[in-house]
């Protein structure tokens, strides 16, 4: 008879052990996915893993890329993980993501063409602003009316696009573009582009920040006392609240910590790789954002490691769809199987599978 | 602005068609929380159906036959929520997310071959003479077949949720589940199956989306309307029949959006087009703020994991 | 001649304990027959195979002669056993009738199960409302619930799992009225208890438990309490020494506070006041849900009150923070220990930083000094004999005992001026019981002042210098010990109101 035991406590070497389990789950059931889909296996996990990291025509284009593709992952699972870990879910980091690139972007816009070295710092500091305005709305809902965060964040990401429609096609539209959609091109407006620190390695400002994120929130959670008290609310609200801490300020704080870092992934994303508000801006991140926690383990260093790996599927994808014409939905699915499976593997972690029946002592 | 140009039967009959795909998801979701299982993969298993019943209208030709995959569909994809949620213990706000993200690109993949394609037309149901009575025809007699089946579903699972053994049973282990489990109620496997209808429901909620109301396959065709669903069912208090109320209501939100566009309002489109999440989170933060967890008949145990400890 | 009832060589073990080791014991037809231990001796387990919840390991089960082994609750009822549970299995949203037929082999329809629950209930005296919302009753009402629930089915044997850990004394006679009604009808009646005088008043026969195994079986009329105590623990135990000491100026004064009820807090508190003087223990009594969660709430700063005020030391609290009131000296150790006072999933340094970072001056700019924390948390390890393999240990490895010993250690460490524990030894193994009473008994004496809130009335006899009962939100004036008889606490801890009701409701019923 196979039964499972809860564990004492979680298991250390399992919960390291399991991400990789997961990714080699993933790998295996994607190849059986890509062979249905009528490609060969081995040639596409070859195309997104191998590729875009040691192929010697790709890489010198790839690595860049997969830094500038982690960035705002890592950024954004940051955020959301403090508040994973205090079970409060703030799922709609498209929008704040979203509200961020559009109040930096207007921000700089709007002083077009002024050319002072302040402008940059002002646009980073709008679009931290614009993802914790936009958080703040699930924020207040639920402390005020106890209403779901995760309905009220989630409708506020159909809510962002809506608005991200409307003023690429509106009030932020480039009054130069001859009636093209979109807005100007901030990486051509050099007080305000967020462009390559060092040549040919993709590393821009987003990418320094997303490391100096990991860290000090590794320190917070690790060394201060709110960080102490994120954990613990995760692992018990009443704990939590008799350790002092206030349930309505840790909401608070963390859906402003998940829309900040959104809003800041934004903005260096619009300022930078992207470049122009258009009606196609987000592609996501802020969800498959969502993922990265997870294979992070909530983590801030493993988040790192997941927002690469994450990346990497990202650009190996996109190379499996211009050389083996593999749909970007594929990759999409794949990420999606790589949760499913992480979830499923957590269990290891906190259960031990005896067989037999138990043992007396 | 000319209003005249709607005409209120015609509104009310598209009314009930627009709320059919958010009722469906709803009304499954909310005997899946009844049993304790807070199920956020309704998007998800909402589009997967959406695009199996499409694929397989296409391919058959019979739009039933597209419902019915639907509705294996949506169940499959829910099944594997049961199994990662109920056997393996993951966390529920987790895995419903992943379901949702699975999905998503999951139908994009399937449905990749499908855009632009019409799918066979819905039979509607012959009430002969009845349908051509002046408004009572329109009223009462014009609609496809999935309407009538939604009625006759929202009094089968009042019926069994409030007068069955089985509904009992079903509610005693959303309730407290310990109690339950001590009574000799089996919990997993009464979960299991309320999650499997939560997921069928949504499937069918779905294909409704693909096949009658905008006939047609494109890429994230839900637009959010599993999670309007998701928020139809707190809206509700967990009540089936004012899950009907509601769907109805966001239906009309939904339509009046398009019609006040299609007549030229001048209002911008883009608030129109938000009006359908800002009247969600309206309703959300009305309804929650007026009561307290339990008078609102939330299950005790929703969300809760569960692993009997003997 | 076969035996009505009978448990032969019954064994159960969970990861790293043995439940139950060869358990054998047998009971005749109407047999009022208790089973007797301590927290953690066996019992629930030994019940949970009977019922079929558990199976066992190894080990024989006959009823009538017929061998016994339920594969789940279901079968068990349909043999003729059913159980009263020490934490009620009933759902607080359904009404008492469905609860009832959740609980039932084959329920009959809707209203003939209406009438049969209210004729059930006056032949026993036990009146309910068929139609009546279970969340809304009384606590002593959700028990007759459960007890209708089994009696509709006829039982052959009932099994009550701690019954009367929740009623009041007078609630308790007519509980024991109604049993003895039963078992004279021919019921059998396994009664689990840990009061050794309600089991002399109401057994035939006892079997006592200790660490999973049969150490005794004897007819409780023939022992005194304390040798029922005795086999029970195993060994003698003496009560905690009361130093006799004059009280000084009043530390915690509660003036008339009001707490509505909201989502958190079920019960309201009307106008609670009391004083707590320095080397002063008062005890509040009152049976589970009238209000403690509510009044402990209030002190710690969890709940802010709607009126009135709290002073520590002559200063007005206001709606201060629980860090604010800590920093004056109010410390609080809340009832459930594992998820409220300690987090199980965190280690000993960690739970001791959670109540202790302002006091102990654990962390500096919110920055913590965990090693200093570690430091703290040894020292309580040392100093109130908690068993462990060391601060580095998970709160939730420990046993209930060493636990609490840790918590209330955490506390009383910390140097409080006012210490407020909530049901400081409930669930706990008797040697730590008495630690943690005798460590209350010294910080008064140190000159610190101290609440205690507990439902059990001999622990407070035992420690308090006066007590005060909290009924439905309110306070009764407190006294002292010595002005009090037991009936008429026992008055207090039901409510005047509820007495009278029960006089009326059986009226109704005669």
């Amino acid at each position: 008879m196979i039964r499972l035991e809860r564990r004492r406590r979680q298991s250390r070497a399992w919960a390291l052990a399991t991400p990789v389990l997961a990714v080699c789950a993933t790998v295996a059931t994607g190849m059986v996915m890509f062979a249905l889909l009528g490609k060969d296996p081995v040639e596409a996990i070859r195309t997104i893993f191998w590729a875009p990291l040691f192929d010697p025509n790709l890489a010198s284009y790839a690595r860049p890329q997969i830094l500038v593709k982690a960035a705002p992952l890592v950024l954004i699972a940051i955020g959301l993980s403090l508040g994973f870990r205090a079970n409060i879910w703030n799922i709609g980091a498209e929008g704040q993501y979203i509200m961020g690139a559009i109040a930096g972007g207007a921000t700089a816009l709007a002083l077009y063409p002024l050319d002072a070295w302040w402008i940059f710092p002002l646009m980073i500091t709008a679009g931290i602003a614009g993802g914790v305005a936009w958080a703040m709305v699930p924020a207040l809902l639920k402390i005020r009316f106890n209403a779901n965060e995760i309905l009220v964040s989630l409708m506020l990401v159909y809510v962002a696009e809506q608005l991200l429609a409307s003023v690429s096609i509106g009030l932020l539209r480039n009054p130069d573009g001859i009636g093209f959609p979109g807005s100007r091109n901030l990486q051509h407006y050099e007080s305000a582009a967020n462009s390559e620190l060092i040549t040919g390695t993709g590393i821009h400002t987003g990418v320094i920040a997303a490391i100096a994120v990991a860290l000090m929130v590794h320190a917070l959670l690790r060394l201060h006392r709110l960080g102490f008290q994120i954990r613990l609310a995760g692992l018990s609200a009443r704990s939590a609240a008799h350790s002092g801490a206030n349930p309505k300020r840790l909401t608070a704080i963390c859906l402003a910590a998940g829309g900040g870092l959104a809003g800041l992934a934004g903005i260096f994303e619009l300022a930078g790789p992207a470049g122009q508000l258009t009606i196609d801006f987000n592609v996501g991140y802020g969800f498959t954002a969502i993922i990265v926690a997870f294979l992070g383990r909530l983590n801030p260093l493993g988040i790192v490691l997941a927002g690469l790996l994450m990346a990497l599927t990202y650009i190996g994808g996109e190379m499996a769809q211009f050389m083996l014409n593999l749909p970007a939905a594929a990759i999409q699915a794949f990420q999606g199987m790589l949760l499913f499976f992480l979830l499923s593997m957590d269990f290891l972690s906190r259960f031990r599978i005896a067989f037999g029946t138990a043992r007396i002592n | 602005m000319d209003l005249s140009s709607i005409n209120p039967l015609l509104l009310i009959a598209t009314m009930i068609a627009a709320s059919m795909p958010i009722f469906f998801a709803a009304i499954g979701e909310l005997v899946a929380e009844k049993s304790g299982v807070l199920n956020l993969g309704v998007e998800g298993m909402m589009i997967i159906g959406a695009v199996c019943g499409f694929v397989a209208a296409v391919e058959t030709g019979s739009p039933i036959a597209g419902v019915f995959a639907a509705m294996l569909a949506g169940a499959a994809l829910s099944l594997l929520f049961g199994l990662l949620t109920q056997l393996l213990h993951a966390n529920q706000v987790a895995t419903g997310l992943a379901l949702t993200l699975f999905g998503l690109g999951l139908s994009a993949l399937i449905g990749q071959s499908y855009a632009g394609i019409k799918p066979p037309s819905f039979p509607q149901i012959g009430f002969g003479t009845l349908s051509e009575l002046p408004v009572i025809g329109a009223l009462l007699f014009g609609y496809d077949a999935l309407v009538y089946a939604s009625a006759v579903l929202v009094v089968a699972v009042w019926w069994f949720l409030g007068r069955s053994r089985g509904g009992l049973a079903l509610r005693a282990v959303g309730e407290n589940q310990d109690a339950a489990h001590a009574l000799g109620y089996r919990v997993v496997a009464i979960r299991m199956g309320a999650i499997v209808f939560g997921g069928a429901c949504a499937g069918v909620g779905g294909a409704y989306l693909s096949l009658l109301r905008v006939p047609q396959w494109t890429e994230g065709a839900t637009a959010g309307a599993g999670w309007i669903a998701l928020a139809l069912v707190v809206f509700s208090s967990w009540k089936p029949f004012r899950v009907v109320l509601g769907a109805f209501l966001f239906g009309g939100v939904t339509l009046l959006q398009l019609n006040l566009q299609a007549v030229g309002a001048e209002i911008n489109p883009v608030y129109l087009s938000m009006a359908p999440y800002l009247v969600t989170i309206v309703a959300l933060a009305a309804i929650s703020g007026t009561g307290r967890g339990a008078h609102l008949g939330a299950p005790g145990s929703l969300g809760k994991p569960f692993h009997a400890s003997g | 001649m076969t035996e009505f009832f009978e448990v032969g060589e019954l064994s159960k073990a969970y990861p790293g304990v043995q439940a139950n080791d060869r358990v054998s014991f047998s009971m005749d037809a109407g047999e009022i027959h208790a089973l007797l231990g301590e927290n953690g001796s066996g019992k629930s387990t030994l019940v949970k195979m009977i019922y079929g919840i558990v199976r066992p390991d190894s080990g024989r089960m006959t009823l009538l002669g017929q061998p016994h082994a339920p594969a789940n609750p279901s079968v068990a009822r349909s043999r003729g056993i059913a159980m009263v549970f020490q934490h009620f299995s009933l759902f607080n949203a359904l009404t008492v009738a469905e609860n009832i037929a959740l609980g039932m082999h084959r329920p009959p329809r809707a209203r003939r199960l209406d009438d049969q629950i209210r004729a059930t209930g006056s032949n026993y005296g036990l009146p309910l409302n068929p139609n009546a919302r279970v969340g809304d009753l009384s606590v002593g009402e959700r028990q007759r619930v459960e007890i209708i629930r089994c009696l509709l089915q006829d039982p052959k044997l009932l099994i009550m799992d701690e019954p009367t850990s929740v009623l009041t004394p007078q609630e308790t006679g007519i509980l024991f009225a109604t049993l003895r009604k039963l078992a004279s009808e021919g019921t059998a009646i396994l009664y689990i208890s840990h009061k050794l005088e309600e089991i002399r008043d109401l057994c035939n026969n006892a079997t006592i438990l200790r660490a999973g195994r049969v150490v005794a079986t004897c007819s409780p009329q023939e022992k005194s309490a304390r040798e029922l105590a005795e086999m029970m623990v195993g060994s003698s135990f003496s009560a905690p020494e009361r130093p006799n000491s004059a009280f000084g100026e009043p530390l915690l004064e509660v003036r008339g506070i009001s707490l509505r009820p909201g989502p958190t807090f079920g019960t309201p508190l009307k106008e609670v006041s009391f004083t707590v003087k320095r080397g002063e223990i008062l005890g509040i009594a009152g049976i589970a849900g009238n209000g403690q969660d509510e009044l402990v709430s209030t002190l710690s700063g969890e709940a802010s009150v709607d009126s009135g005020d709290i002073l520590v030391s002559g200063a007005s609290l206001g709606r201060t923070s629980l860090e604010s009131r800590r920093r004056l000296g109010l410390l609080v150790a809340p009832e459930e220990r594992i998820g409220h006072a300690a987090a199980a999933e965190m280690n000993l340094v960690e739970n001791a930083f959670l109540t202790g970072a302002d006091r102990m001056e654990l962390a500096r700019f919110g920055i913590a000094n965990w090693r200093k924390a570690r430091k703290f948390a040894e020292a309580i390890i040392e100093k109130f004999d908690v068993r462990t393999t060391g601060a580095a240990s998970y709160a939730g490895s420990l046993s209930g005992g060493n636990l609490q010993k840790f918590v209330i250690g955490r506390e009383i460490l910390q140097d409080p001026l006012v210490l407020v524990v909530n049901q400081p030894t409930w669930g706990v193994d008797a040697a730590a019981a008495a630690a943690i009473r005798q460590a209350l008994l010294d910080l008064a004496a140190s000159g610190s002042a101290v609440v205690a809130v507990s439902q059990d009335l001999d622990e407070l006899i035992e420690i308090s210098s006066s007590i005060a009962v909290l009924n439905n939100g309110s306070l009764s004036q407190p006294r002292p010990v010595a002005n009090y008889t037991r009936d008429e606490l026992g008055i207090l801890m039901g409510g005047t109101h509820d007495i009278r009701l029960t006089a009326e409701e059986s009226n109704d019923s005669a």
